[in-house]
């Protein structure tokens, strides 16, 4: 993030001043004056050596292994088939591969474009009513629970809510007969018409706190001069909304969009402890496919190919949301 | 804004805060009770009392203690580990400025990015070779590697805006690189270092497709693989799931109100995550 950054830099610069730095001082030495212990000693790029040892075995290597067993057959032992394109091949055909990425989409609205829109709209809310008549404490406690659900590890977060759906004694559905909706329950995570929606809506949970966060910490950025001057010109709060706030956080809105894309295509740990991809595969996703392909079906290579193109797809995005965030860090000097 | 308007605003967004946390209510509420009144009055009435030996049960079966304490010590030894690899590999960009230093800045910020699932089966595959699947230290090593590509972006940047007129002035008086990077630019930055360390640990608590493969033995389990194969397996019952839940949400919870301040600062740093 941009700003945040930036403000982590003045921390640094900041806690320099206030420990009598001599940035202080103000004076500077002629550089030519006295010889500088150099020689000994060594360059900077040594100080790089064990991170890009470390890289190199952890994720460069497994990364173009990975890639390499994507063109064979192997099953995990043994010595792999070379098969070429095979397995690209098999992909396309297969109606299950396309499924799982259009579950993919709907998780991409689960997770960044409703997070987004409800988290804009709560985030301003918090930051205009809340902050200014309730006082910050509010403000922090509300903030609170909204991030809540972020802390959680993700296998817990679905234990919880596999419970709140159960169709037996579940809390929702509990709860809809109590109020006389008996019509109303369902077997939230077991018709395979409904779980990908079920799904979703946990996953909107997990994901909201995120944008919210961002978000207020982008509106105290937006200069108070803006609202006060619309306010004046007699612009309501949705107006001053759409045409002051939208525009002011747009740098915000880029990136919290893309980052949340690239989680939503990354969903492994929700679908494993909800559902287990099914019923009958109407929640897999293509990690989740990936893992089957891999440890369950013994089909390595395949897993592979699958996980080689939810790569290719990631790394694309994850280029453009770079470009956007220099971009935006370029803006806000 | 009139004050008429403000009530029901706040109203809402006490409403929706609210039903954030309810899930988190209904857990701790039957958490204490019994699996009899659980069936009997079903998850939704307050507890008669206090019933913690559904809680103790799980424990023991589980063996939730050693659980807790392999999340302690794998994500313990990350945050710490993969502190000193970014701090190392971002002195060099950030203060080295080292040639080329925008290609090896992209080269960290797409390996954050990688999907797990491109590396797992490798992974798996080299750990077995090695002697080292199925223990907690390969774990370590791969989530300090993971962890500190974050960690060196966001500390390149820091140190990026180092005021050079420090480092100068410990180099005249005879400073080695070494030293400045201990003495100098470690104790100033020490504010980036600890949100950096509150996330690594949090993150590496919470992960789970690495964890899941490469830990399968019951004594090298952490918190969340445990938990999240009893519930894969669809074995347990009403009381142990919200033993289960109870005992999974008790860190987190933890975690968040100790950290809270650190956390809200470090979300807004840790944004790529």
């Amino acid at each position: 993030m941009s700003a945040p950054v930036t403000g982590a830099a003045k921390d640094a610069a900041r806690a320099a001043g206030g420990s009598g730095a001599p940035s202080r001082r103000r004076w500077r030495k002629s550089r030519a004056g006295r010889p500088r212990p150099t020689s000994t000693e060594g360059s900077y790029a040594l100080y790089l050596l064990p991170g890009a040892l470390a890289f190199l075995v952890v994720i460069i290597v497994p990364f173009v292994m990975n890639t390499g067993i994507s063109f064979t057959e192997w099953s995990g032992v043994g010595t792999p088939e070379f098969t070429g394109l095979e397995n690209y091949d098999r992909l396309v055909g297969d109606e299950d591969f396309w499924e799982s990425f259009r579950h993919s989409l709907a998780m991409v609205a689960a997770m960044a474009l409703v997070p987004t829109a409800v988290g804009l709209v709560l985030a301003s809310a918090l930051f205009d009513f809340v902050g200014r008549h309730a006082g910050s404490r509010w403000v922090a406690v509300l903030r609170a629970c909204f991030y809540l659900p972020q802390v959680l590890p993700i296998a817990v977060a679905g234990i919880v809510w596999s419970w709140i759906l159960a169709p037996e004694s579940g809390s929702l559905n509990e709860l809809l007969g109590a109020v006389g909706l008996d019509a109303l329950q369902q077997d939230w995570l077991g018709d395979p018409d409904l779980a990908l929606y079920s799904v979703m809506a946990v996953m909107v949970w997990v994901q909201i706190g995120f944008p919210l966060v961002i978000f207020m910490s982008g509106l105290q950025r937006v200069d108070p001069a803006l609202h006060e001057a619309a306010e004046l010109d007699g612009a309501g709060w949705w107006r001053r909304f759409w045409h002051v706030t939208l525009p002011q956080l747009r740098p915000e809105i880029a990136v919290v969009l893309l980052w949340c894309t690239i989680a939503a295509l990354k969903v492994f740990g929700m679908v494993y402890v909800l559902t287990g991809g099914g019923p009958g595969g109407a929640t897999n996703v293509p990690s989740y496919f990936a893992y089957q392909n891999f440890f369950e079906n013994f089909q390595a290579g395949y897993g592979a190919a699958i996980s080689t193109v939810l790569t290719a797809l990631i790394l694309v995005l994850a280029v453009v949301a770079l470009k956007m965030q220099t971009r935006a860090e370029d803006e806000n000097g | 804004m009139t004050a008429v308007r403000k009530y029901p605003v706040l109203a809402a967004l006490v409403l929706g805060a609210a039903f954030m946390v309810l899930p988190f209510v209904v857990v701790l509420m039957n958490a204490v009770k019994s699996p009899e009144e659980y069936s009997s009055d079903g998850p939704l009435s307050m507890p008669d009392g206090v019933y913690l030996d559904g809680l103790t049960d799980f424990w023991e079966r589980v063996d939730f203690g050693q659980k807790l304490w392999n999340s302690v010590l794998i994500s313990g030894s990350v945050a710490l580990l993969a502190v000193v690899l970014s701090v190392l590999s971002a002195y060099a960009i950030g203060i080295g400025r080292i040639r080329g230093r925008p290609y090896v800045l992209a080269f960290f910020v797409l390996a954050n990015m990688l999907p797990q699932e491109s590396l797992v089966y490798p992974i798996y595959y080299l750990s077995k070779e090695a002697g080292l699947y199925d223990t907690r230290l390969s774990v370590v090593i791969v989530f300090t590697v993971v962890q500190s590509a974050f960690g060196t972006y966001l500390l390149s940047s820091v140190l990026g805006g180092f005021p050079r007129e420090v480092i100068e002035a410990a180099r005249i008086d005879g400073a080695t690189k070494w030293q400045v990077l201990w003495r100098v630019v470690v104790p100033v930055s020490r504010p980036t270092i600890g949100v950096l360390m509150v996330l690594f640990f949090i993150w590496t608590w919470n992960e789970f497709l690495l964890p899941l493969v490469m830990l399968v033995s019951d004594d090298n389990q952490t918190v969340s693989v445990a938990l999240g194969v009893l519930q894969g397996q669809r074995d347990m019952d009403a009381t142990m799931t919200n033993a289960a839940a109870l005992l999974g949400v008790l860190p987190a919870i933890a975690f968040f109100l100790i950290f809270q301040r650190t956390l809200t600062r470090g979300i807004a740093v840790g944004a790529v995550k």
